[in-house]
Order: structure tokens, then sequence, then C-alpha cells
């Protein structure tokens, strides 16, 4: 046969094969060592976490009559029959509702306002001196790494139940993740209008007013809208420990097997939290659309 | 001196010239500022209602204040007491590196079929694609605890049931990023294996797989960085790990224990960061 591409001769040839094999298989052994490991993992981590696949099995029935029950009325017709039935305590929900997104309206303002101050403290561009950037820094670590619920069960203690514990568990947790997020904006900012404003002889708040802010506003807006979008969640849960909200009339329902009230507050959570969902997508696209022009 | 003056002087005079050729951008009319002030004034008008209608006053936050830095004072420093309390803890917080861990891989090996679905470039047809896509925003909408509380009345209480209460909200997330990495991926290499011959499977299995599975691993391992987080509170409504003996621990005000199982979720969560972010760097640089 005639070969389109010249072989080398089976003396020059066969290190190379033998090369290759070797470099196969010794993958293949990683692969098998690490899927070894992973099994490993798996197994130790099944016995932790008490994983018990036949009580699984035998009960997922449960699971599925679970939702069967969400589904159906006290008078033991389906729920979708008789909306003003299911929906009967609609009012109050609504205001639980208006309750959760207004805690994570103030809560996402105000550590976005938190965040915004200490944002350009803890970038390394703006900050020089390393020290007061640590502190920032840590500081910031420590308020996004703690859960938003512990914060809120110990405002609960000291604040007293209701909103207001909600709230500032929101603002903690939101100040802590968007000051990370923000002092990133900043640290990937162009810094020859920062220059400018310092060869000018700006103090270092005009420089950073007219030199960075102009520069990061909108990313700031962007990702500001999209914590609002994860705290309307967050704080749909927080009523669970008594900080205020719809959480706290769900898992009373939950609690005592008030299906058809779950599956209708439930139902209300899902479609606010889509709705705020897109309503934010749709505006954090034109905001960056707006960074672009410019 | 002399030059210097003059020097200062005609960058006067630039400026001056500057106002008077660009007015428009030094000192933009009303025209062009009243939208944002509309809109400021919108955002402070609802910040008002909340406050308003969420009774926070000044007189509320001064006092709790006191009693925060009380509760603060309490905690210091952050002491189990014994030792046996302290293997407790241990144990918790390894029930739940267990429910993350589990939770998280399980979610993923499920989503990883179910991306396929709702990808645009895999699937044609747009109603089943719509299907699955809705399905998984509607499981991705559920939070965490509230699957915990769903799956504790199936299960029970226990870890396992918070290890899959992650696993369901988990598949929405993952199925929706899963999508989105397919339809990102590069299209050339299907048609290379279209064009040697290959069936639509082989295209999916040996152009778009090794494409995506960097991407989706570097993701599962966020995901089990925030699902430690996660896994930290399901204990609050009674799904096992660490979060059960911190609820209980503030419920008797024991303030010392709470502060140590802070501690000791902080120190976690900064570990596994740490081996997280490693592991994350050294999958992306094996795919360049």
């Amino acid at each position: 046969m005639h070969r389109l591409v010249p072989t080398p001769p089976e003396a020059q040839l066969a290190p190379l094969l033998n090369a290759y094999a070797g470099a196969i298989a010794a993958k293949r052994r990683q692969m098998v060592m690490g899927g070894a490991v992973l099994l490993m993992a798996v197994w130790i981590a099944a016995i932790g976490a008490e994983v018990d696949p036949v009580t699984w099995w035998n009960k997922l029935g449960n699971f599925f009559s679970y939702f069967d029950r969400l589904l159906t009325l006290d008078t033991g017709a389906r729920v979708w029959t008789d909306p003003l039935e299911w929906f009967w305590g609609l009012k109050r929900w609504l205001r639980l509702l208006v309750e959760t997104i207004l805690i994570a309206y103030v809560g996402t303002l105000t550590g976005a306002l938190i965040a915004f101050a200490a944002c350009f403290a803890a970038s390394r561009n703006l900050m020089p001196n390393g020290f007061w950037r640590g502190v920032v820094k840590r500081g910031l670590e420590f308020c996004r790494t703690v859960p938003e619920i512990v914060f809120a069960l110990i405002f609960v203690a000291s604040f007293g139940l209701g909103a207001f514990a909600g709230v500032l568990a929101v603002v903690i947790h939101t100040a802590g993740s968007l000051g990370k997020l923000f002092s990133e904006v900043v640290e990937n900012i162009d810094m020859r209008p920062v220059e400018g404003a310092a060869s000018t002889g700006g103090s270092w708040f005009a420089q950073v007013r007219f030199g960075a802010l102009p520069q990061v506003l909108s990313n700031f807006a962007s990702y500001g809208l999209l914590r609002f979008e994860i705290n309307v969640r967050s704080a749909a849960v927080l009523g669970f420990v008594g900080a205020g909200g719809i959480g706290e009339d769900l898992i009373t329902a939950i609690r005592k097997f008030y299906y058809a009230d779950v599956s209708a507050m439930l139902l209300l959570v899902v479609l606010t939290v889509m709705t705020i969902d897109t309503l934010s997508t749709r505006l954090r696209h034109r905001l960056l659309a707006m960074e672009n022009r410019t | 001196m002399n030059t210097m003056h003059a020097l200062h002087e005609d960058l006067r005079g630039s400026g001056m010239a500057l106002r008077m050729h660009y007015p428009a951008l030094i000192n933009p009319g009303w025209a062009r500022r009243w939208p944002g002030f509309v809109v400021l004034a919108g955002l402070l008008g609802i910040y008002a209602i909340g406050l308003v209608v969420l009774e926070i006053s000044p007189a509320r936050i001064v006092n709790g204040l006191w009693r925060l830095a009380d509760i603060v004072g309490m905690m210091l420093p952050p002491d189990p007491q014994t030792w046996s309390r302290f293997v407790i803890y241990l144990n918790a917080l390894g029930q739940t590196l267990a429910i993350a861990f589990l939770g998280t891989l399980v979610a993923a090996i499920l989503a990883l079929p179910i991306g396929f679905l709702a990808a645009r470039n895999v699937v044609a047809s747009r109603i089943l694609r719509l299907l699955t896509r809705r399905s998984l925003d509607t499981l991705r909408s559920v939070d965490t605890l509230i699957w915990a509380l769903i799956w504790i009345n199936v299960v029970g209480l226990g870890p396992f049931a918070g290890a899959l209460a992650i696993m369901s909200s988990d598949f929405g997330a993952f199925g929706k990023l899963m999508s989105e990495a397919i339809e990102a991926a590069d299209n050339k290499p299907v048609e290379g294996v279209l064009s040697v011959g290959g069936g639509k499977f082989d295209g999916v299995w040996f152009a778009i797989l090794p494409q995506v599975l960097p991407v989706f691993a570097s993701q599962i391992l966020y995901y089990f960085e925030s699902n430690t987080r996660s896994a930290t509170i399901i204990g609050i409504v009674g799904a096992g790990g660490i979060g059960l003996q911190l609820s209980e621990q503030i419920r008797i005000l024991e303030w010392q224990q709470v502060s140590f199982l802070i501690l000791m979720v902080l120190v976690t969560v900064a570990v596994i960061d740490q081996v997280s972010a490693r592991l994350r760097s050294a999958i992306i640089g094996r795919r360049r």
C-alpha cells in the first residue's frame, strides 16, 4: 500500500510508541487512583452523614405523597379546584412577603453603603497602607463567612424577635460579600484617571471621587442588584429563627402540617423570587450595556 | 517666577476655554441630570417606607446595641469548657463536611445529563428545553432550609435529610450552570466529529464533554465551598451537623460555647477555601 505520510523506520518508531504507551498507562493509573480516593471519601462521608439507602428507598414514597398532600385541601379536593380556599390567607401572606422584600431591600442598600465605604480602603491600588487594608479585609471576611442565619439568631437574642434582627443580619452579610466584590472591581480599574487627579494635586478623596468612582459605579449597581436577588431568597427563610418575614408563617405551617398553606406560601415565594430575578437580570444587562457604551 | 505665573495664567485660561468648549460635559444641565435624581429619590423613598414598616427606630438600635455588646462580652473568650464537648463539636463538624460533600457530589452527577437536556446546541426541542429550565429554576428558588424541612418529613431528623436538601437545591443550580457551559462550548470539535462520520452521541461524548468537564469540575469545587457554609446552618432546623449544636447553645444562652462553635466554622471554611482554590487553579491550569 502506498502511504501518503512516510512512517519512520521500526527502530526509530519503537521508543516513541513505548513512550506513548507509558504516558497513557501513567494517566490511567492516575485516574484509577483518583477514583479510588474519591470512592473512599464518599464512603467515609456516607457513614458520617448517616446515609441509609434502604430507609431512603422505603420512604421515597413519603416524598411523593408529601407533595401529593401539599396539593390537597383539608376537604380532600385538589388545591387548584378552589383557589379561594387555597389562598385563604393571601392578605396576610402578601403583607409578610412585602415585609420580606423590604428586609432584603433595606438590608441590601445599607450593606451596600457600608461595602462602598469600605471597598476603597480594601483595594490594593487605592490603599497602599498594608496594615489598614488588612484590617478592613479581615473584617469583611468575617462578615461574610459567618452565615446570615447565625447572625440572625444572635440578633434575635439581642434586639428581640422581629424584622429588625433580620435586616441587621442581611446588612452584615451583604457588607461582607459586596465589600469583597466591590474592592475587586476597584482593583481592576484603569489607574490613569486616578493618577491624573493626583497629579493636579487632588486629595485622596478627590482621586477616588473623580478618578475611580466613575469607572466602577455601574458595576457596583449590577453587583448590588445581584445581591438583592440573593437576599430576597435568604430573607424568606430568616423567619425560621424569628427574624421576620414570611419564614415565620412558613415554618409554622410546615411544622404543624398545614399542607395546603405550605404549598400556597411556597408558590408565592417561588413566584416572587423568580419575578425579582427576571427584573433584576434585565436591569443588570442594561447597566452593563451602559458601561460598554461609555 | 514670571514664567510660573504665566503658566498658571495659561492653565486657568485653558480651563476657561475648556469650560466654554464643553459646557455639556462640565456642567450637564438639568435635562441630563433629572433621571438620576428621580431614581435616587425612588430608592430613598422605598428605603424610608421600609424603615417605617419594619419598625426600625434609633431608640431600638441603641438599646439593642447595648445588649449586643453585653452578649459579645459574654462570648469572650471562646471556650468549649470540657473535652467531651469539644469532641462532640468535632464530630458535628465532620458531619457537616460529609453533608456538604455528598450533597454536592450527588447533585453534580445527577445534573450532568439534565444539563445537556437544557442546552440549546444539544437538544433541538424547544418545549423540552423550556420545561427542563423552568423546573430547574423552581428547584433553585426553594431555599436549602426549606428543602431540609421537606426531607425531614420524609427520612426523619438527622444529617441524611441535610445531604438530600443540599442535593435538591444544588441540582437546580448545577443543571443551569452545566447547560450554560455546554452552550458556551466551541462547536468546531463537534463538526469535526460529525464530519468523520460520528453520530450525535459521539459529538457530545468526544467533542462537548471534554470541553465542559474542567469548567464543571471547578464549579463543583466552588459549590462545595459554599455548601460547607450552608451545611453549617441546616442543623438549625434539625438536619444534622454543627448547626444543631449552634442553635442549641444560642437557645440556652451559653455564649462562650457559641463563639467557640463560630470559630470552628470560620477555621473550617477558611481551610476548605484554601484547598479548593488550589485544586481549582490546578484544574483550570491543566485545561490550558
